[in-house]
């Protein structure tokens, strides 16, 4: 398959099941909310060190938000309930509860009740407030610039991490200006995050490493410098391989951001210096979710 | 169908016990077995169709036309459905109601509401003295659920108070909040002494600066991010409360009862 003159790979990217919420941060203003989005979703890039995979959602109008204040959502995956939920009040209590004017509220409803304020309330030390509104508990917590205002729990669904392709570009400014307009178009979209810093990885991994202590290891078939010393996937021509991350609350949502993505890349096309689509999997025995390239762009 | 209607033949000499007129237990009856049901009234009892005319048969929405101040008991327990009564209505309106909607078109005695679970619970004229409290020697009163008053209430509204909101339109009698475990209750009319005595936990929502004993202290003044979603919740209901114009997050905060636990406040609109 040619997509304006890129070659799209037939093959899949793997996808592995994990556990998501989503919540929803208002402030003063949208400086402030986002300011607190962005404490609260650092260092959450990949699953592998960070403990959670989180990114921003989109920018909230105040009249989609709880309180009627600016906000922003943002989406936070990790490999087990467990894991989410200890990750999720970390940050709340991190990064939100620290930020100035923030309110935290739920922004899934249904799906198992995970905290989200319900143990912040503590640092109320005793003057805490709880007011259970239209059957929901929300948290009053006294701090020095006001009341920091939490909803008590936020849903935890079922949802998909790990959906990805490959840019490979004739340079390396090609092949970061592909991604970032792919970049552009995804994050468009609803119930997805790209949780790599600018949405772009540059450093794809595969599994296993010579030294035995590392599960993971550089994608040395992917890595340009490499062609001549390595069982090579790249063409001569490719001096730059970018990847871009997907994290989905279902797998239809990764399938639409992939088309979404792809397509913005295809645009550019091989004028642009952009080559070919790829994927990482693992030859599918490891994630259960695999999109094939080919099938997404048909 | 139409809703199952009892219309007061006349105005009995002795109180009648309402609360086997329930929709829960009228709940697949026949209307023949309705009139044969006897209701307590003074010291004898006296079957449902000597007291009242009986019209309708849908058991889950009931109607009580000619009401007056002695029928006791109205929807105690109510569990789902819908009741309407028009005229007055006695005490323990509402009692311990757990689901579904009531609503009073007059004034109601004492203890409407009290230990009221949850539910829609309206009254479109005056509440007597001891609104959603505790029944005597028990230490917690409406647990949960939404009390609206168009007109006045009388003395001790929310006594023992645990949880729920009550809305009152009009003005509250003395002691409103005495001894609440938590819970809100908004006022838009002014409020009588001994406000919030011996409160633990709560909010006291109100329109008007009240007259605060020396154990509530002056906390300053203050935008609060709940206000807005706690007014957002009222704009389904049929009041005052719904209106746009009502919402406020701008207050006076007054914590106390310094002389109990101190941790309900007392929230004054500026």
């Amino acid at each position: 398959m040619i997509i304006n003159g890129v070659s799209i790979d037939e093959t899949f990217a793997e996808a592995f099941p994990m556990k998501a919420t989503r919540a929803i941060i208002t402030a003063q203003n949208e400086k402030w909310a986002m300011i607190s989005a962005q404490a609260m979703t650092g260092f959450a890039t990949s699953v592998i060190a960070c403990g959670c995979e989180a990114g921003i959602e989109r920018v909230l109008d105040p009249s989609e938000t709880p309180d009627g204040r600016p906000g922003v959502s943002v989406l936070i995956f990790a490999m087990g309930g467990k894991g989410l939920a200890k990750q999720l009040e970390t940050r709340a209590g991190q990064c939100v509860l620290t930020s100035p004017t923030s309110a935290l509220f739920a922004g899934i409803d249904e799906g198992l009740q995970i905290p989200l304020g319900k143990n912040l309330r503590y640092f109320g030390d005793g003057f805490q407030i709880a007011k259970k509104i239209d059957g929901k508990r929300y948290w009053r917590v006294p701090v020095m610039d006001g009341e920091f205002l939490t909803e008590a729990t936020t849903g935890r669904v079922d949802a998909v991490g790990g959906g990805n392709f490959l840019v490979l570009a004739e340079s390396q400014p090609q092949a970061l200006a592909a991604c970032e307009a792919a970049v552009v178009e995804m994050k468009k979209l609803p119930n997805v995050i790209m949780p790599f810093p600018g949405g772009v990885v540059r450093s794809g991994s595969k599994v296993g490493s010579k030294y035995p202590a590392l599960g993971a290891s550089t994608n040395d078939a992917f890595c340009p410098t490499l062609k001549g010393v390595t069982k090579t996937d790249l063409s001569p021509e490719i001096e730059s391989v970018m990847e871009i991350v997907i994290d989905g609350l279902t797998k239809e949502d990764i399938d639409k951001a992939m088309r979404v993505g792809i397509q913005a890349v295809c645009d550019l096309g091989a004028e642009k210096g952009i080559k070919r689509i790829s994927a990482g999997n693992y030859g599918g025995k490891l994630g259960p979710f695999h999109f094939h390239l080919q099938e997404i762009m048909a | 169908m139409s809703a199952l209607t009892f219309t007061a033949r006349q105005e009995t000499a002795q109180r009648v016990d309402m609360s086997p007129l329930v929709c829960q237990l009228l709940k697949d009856m026949s209307v023949t077995d309705i009139a044969a049901i006897e209701l307590q009234n003074g010291k004898r009892k006296v079957r449902v169709d000597e007291l009242f005319e009986i019209s309708g048969s849908d058991t889950q929405d009931i109607l009580i036309k000619n009401s007056y101040a002695k029928l006791d008991f109205i929807a105690k327990d109510l569990d789902g459905g819908s009741m309407m009564v028009q005229g007055e209505v006695g005490a323990y309106f509402g009692m311990g109601m757990k689901s579904g909607e009531l609503t009073a078109e007059g004034n109601v005695g004492l203890y409407a509401a009290c230990e009221m679970k949850n539910g829609l619970l309206t009254i479109n004229g005056n509440a007597g003295d001891f609104l959603g409290a505790a029944l005597p020697g028990n230490k917690q009163g409406m647990k949960g659920g939404t009390v609206i008053v168009k007109g006045n209430v009388g003395q001790r509204a929310g006594d023992h108070m645990r949880r729920g909101i009550m809305l009152i339109e009009g003005c509250a009698g003395d002691y409103c909040g005495s001894r609440m475990v938590a819970g809100t209750i908004a006022v838009m009319g002014s409020t009588g002494r001994f406000l919030g005595y011996a409160m633990q936990r709560g909010t006291l929502l109100l329109w008007q600066q009240p007259q605060l004993s020396a154990t509530f202290n002056d906390c300053g003044s203050h935008t609060l991010a709940f206000l807005p979603i706690l007014f957002k919740s009222f704009a389904k209901f049929d009041s005052k409360f719904a209106a746009e114009s009502a919402a406020f997050n701008r207050v006076q905060r007054y914590g106390g009862d310094m002389a109990e636990k101190g941790r309900a406040e007392v929230l004054v609109k500026l």
